[in-house]
């Protein structure tokens, strides 16, 4: 018995608020310890009585005590919590903070809340920490959080410039073949994180602003697109079949690999090469802001499966083959088609002068190789060695994405 | 009867009846009590089926089980009242008149209107009116009674009676509102009537509301056993949890029919149930 608790309510009654009052003085206390109620709103012994009844708590109106009534404590007080479980901490570097093998019914609750038990299991696809956590979420979400940016405001839209009509078609086909390729990198980690479990929070939100990054660049890109034509250019079979492979993946693992680690990081190329041969000042700026973003997407995939192979020792393998296998699946389609090759020439050319025409044959040729080289780079921070990322690397999509 | 299976006789007075009996049905099934149930649309269909031998436990009101007990000992029979909720004790019923209201005492609402839910409610009707006749007023002769009669013969399950009769009160349409106590609180939180807008003016003495009812001699041994078990249903078992927030408990009480008093004060006092229970012994005393 916790004597001497008491509340004074004044004259509030329980529809204005009381209510909040008397469960806040309730709250820890044990079932037979007792509260005096101090107040004078009319009502408050019926509501009173009324309140106690549907929480299985007694209350009694003692005559000639100054308390206008006590509260004594059932014996079911608070049994709603008594096995609730602590989800984890809120605090994702604090040892123990992230289970393992969260239960399916935490649900959606915060990470470290209390959760009443027999909540209701969701079917989270994505459960175990070995497969889902990376370490590094949380800084690489606060770092994407501050690096977001307006198109309307970050690109010089208004920017002069005149291109040569075939140059400004090259770069109108550039531009299609990257939205497809973006719309892929949007429903991929969009799919992962409406499936993963709500505990690996700050990979879910990382997931998500990725997903906004690439909304970010399909409205670029689609806008560089129309700024002089009206219509976007070719949509190629071979060019969706590689893509289909990634939107198609259902492996969170595979999927990153395949897309961010390979995809992304040879893009990472592609965009720079943009940046830096774009005829006109808007599409290089479009790939410069695109690039900045897309480091991050392959930061993320590096890190997390980096982490993930830590775990499982047989990870490794199993990617090399989902290269082989898609490699399997493409290798009758066309890969990069000829437009978008074409158009990459032409776009560095700035124009159909021999001369021109055979720098930018060039400097796309470097590009490919620019790409390989970074794929293998990348390949050997996953621990593969010179031989199997050199391998793996010449498997990767000719769609490049 | 099946004296392997407890048939539980329940009336459907919502949609979440169904929700509510289907999970005890598997709780009870968990625990090797094999268990079913029948919906009736009304008390009085479900207290025949009583007699007719439909099931062995009836989800009473308190007016059924008065009901019950009343036919039961026309017929030679015992009604026992098995179970209940602990917020089926002690419950209460307030007449409640607008805070602005110039009515202070029970007298003064001589010559006014006051509303009551559905007819055979005892809470928003048989016992509130009972206490104003007790205390010197006539209901519908010292004063005009409007009835909001949702769903006669649900005794008054259906909470929308009475949040007729609160609306009628705070648009100004009567005079007086019968509501339990549990449903002014509610009322008032809600919003169905305005925090502050009414008084309550008078205050029933404690009842007893719902009870599971047993006739004496239906399968005891196994009506004892669906007894344990809910009296040992925990709210914290996250398991049955859910049920019982459904129901509206926090533990299972033993029956007790100390509280049915005031109603068969009541009954007794409007004839309520006097033809019902007539045509009922008549009906089983036919050959
Ligand atoms: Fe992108
Ligand atoms: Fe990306």
């Amino acid at each position: 018995m916790t004597g001497g608790a008491r509340v004074a309510l004044g004259d509030l009654g329980l529809d204005e608020g009381a209510v909040v009052a008397l469960k806040h003085a309730l709250r820890g206390k044990q079932p037979g310890d007792t509260l005096a109620v101090e107040g004078s709103h009319p009502a408050l012994a019926v509501h009173l009585r009324a309140w106690c009844r549907a929480r299985g708590d007694a209350v009694s109106f003692p005559a000639g005590s100054d308390a206008a009534a006590v509260i004594t404590v059932g014996a079911s007080h608070e049994d709603r919590w008594r096995d609730a479980a602590r989800a984890g901490h809120a605090d994702p570097m604090i040892e123990g903070a992230i289970d393992a093998h969260p239960p399916r019914a935490w649900g959606l609750a915060a990470r470290g809340a209390a959760v009443e038990a027999g909540s209701p299991a969701f079917d989270f696809a994505l459960v175990d920490r070995d497969a889902a956590w990376s370490d590094e979420a949380p800084r690489l979400y606060a770092q994407a959080a501050a690096a977001q940016w307006d198109p309307a405001t970050a690109i010089p839209w208004g920017a002069e410039f005149a291109l040569d009509g075939a140059v400004e078609d090259a770069v109108v086909q550039v531009m299609t073949y990257l939205v497809e390729n973006e719309t892929a990198a949007l429903m991929v980690p969009a799919r992962f994180a409406a499936t993963i479990h709500p505990h690996f929070r700050e990979v879910m939100q990382l997931l998500a602003i990725q997903a906004a990054d690439e909304a970010r660049h399909i409205e670029v890109f689609s806008r560089r697109m129309r700024l002089r034509r009206d219509a976007p250019g070719l949509s190629t079979a071979g060019g969706q079949a590689s893509l289909k492979t990634l939107v198609d993946a259902s492996d969170f693992a595979e999927a990153s690999f395949l897309l961010s680690v390979l995809g992304e990081g040879s893009f990472l190329s592609l965009l720079w090469f943009l940046h830096a041969e774009g005829p006109d000042e808007v599409t290089r700026e479009v790939a410069r802001r695109a690039a900045q973003d897309e480091a991050r997407h392959v930061a993320f995939g590096l890190a997390h499966l980096a982490s993930h192979a830590r775990h499982d020792p047989t990870l490794r393998e199993r990617l090399g083959a989902a290269i082989e296998r898609r490699h399997a699946g493409l290798q009758h389609t066309a890969g990069l088609n000829d437009e978008v090759h074409d158009a990459l020439v032409l776009l560095a050319a700035g124009s159909m002068a021999p001369a021109a025409l055979r720098s930018g044959t060039e400097r796309v040729q470097r590009l490919v190789g620019e790409m390989d080289t970074g794929r293998r780079l990348r390949l050997r921070r996953l621990g593969y060695s010179d031989d199997e990322a050199r391998a793996l690397s010449a498997l990767h999509t000719r769609n490049f994405m | 009867m099946n004296n392997s299976t407890l048939t539980l006789g329940a009336v459907a007075y919502d949609p979440k009846v169904v929700t509510i009996w289907d999970g005890f049905q598997r709780w009870f099934r968990a625990h090797e009590l094999d268990f079913d149930y029948v919906l009736y649309t009304s008390y009085e269909r479900q207290v025949a089926g009583h007699f007719r031998g439909e099931f062995t436990v009836a989800w009473n009101s308190p007016l059924a089980w008065l009901q019950t007990e009343r036919v039961a000992a026309r017929l030679g029979r015992a009604a026992r009242a098995v179970a209940m909720r602990d917020t089926d004790q002690d419950l209460t019923s307030v007449v409640v008149v607008r805070a602005d209201s110039p009515v202070t005492s029970i007298e003064q609402l001589r010559g006014r209107t006051v509303a009551v839910g559905a007819a055979d409610s005892p809470q928003a009707t048989l016992l509130p009116l009972d206490h104003l006749a007790a205390a010197g007023l006539v209901p519908e002769v010292d004063f005009a009674v409007r009835r909001f009669d949702l769903l006669v013969g649900k005794h008054g399950d259906h909470v929308g009676g009475e949040r007729d009769a609160a609306y009628a009160l705070a648009t100004g349409a009567v005079d007086a509102a019968c509501l339990i106590d549990g449903n002014h609180l509610s009322f008032s939180r809600d919003g169905t009537l305005p925090p502050g807008a009414t008084r309550v003016l008078a205050q029933t003495a404690p009842y007893d509301h719902c009870c599971f009812t047993a006739l004496a001699g239906d399968d005891d041994a196994l009506v004892e056993r669906f007894a344990a078990l809910l009296l040992g249903q925990r709210h914290a078992d996250p398991a049955v949890r859910p049920l019982m927030d459904l129901e509206g408990l926090r533990e299972w009480r033993p029956g007790r029919t100390s509280g049915f008093a005031p109603l068969a004060r009541a009954v007794a006092r409007f004839g309520t149930i006097d033809a019902f229970v007539e045509e009922l012994v008549a009906g089983h005393a036919r050959p």
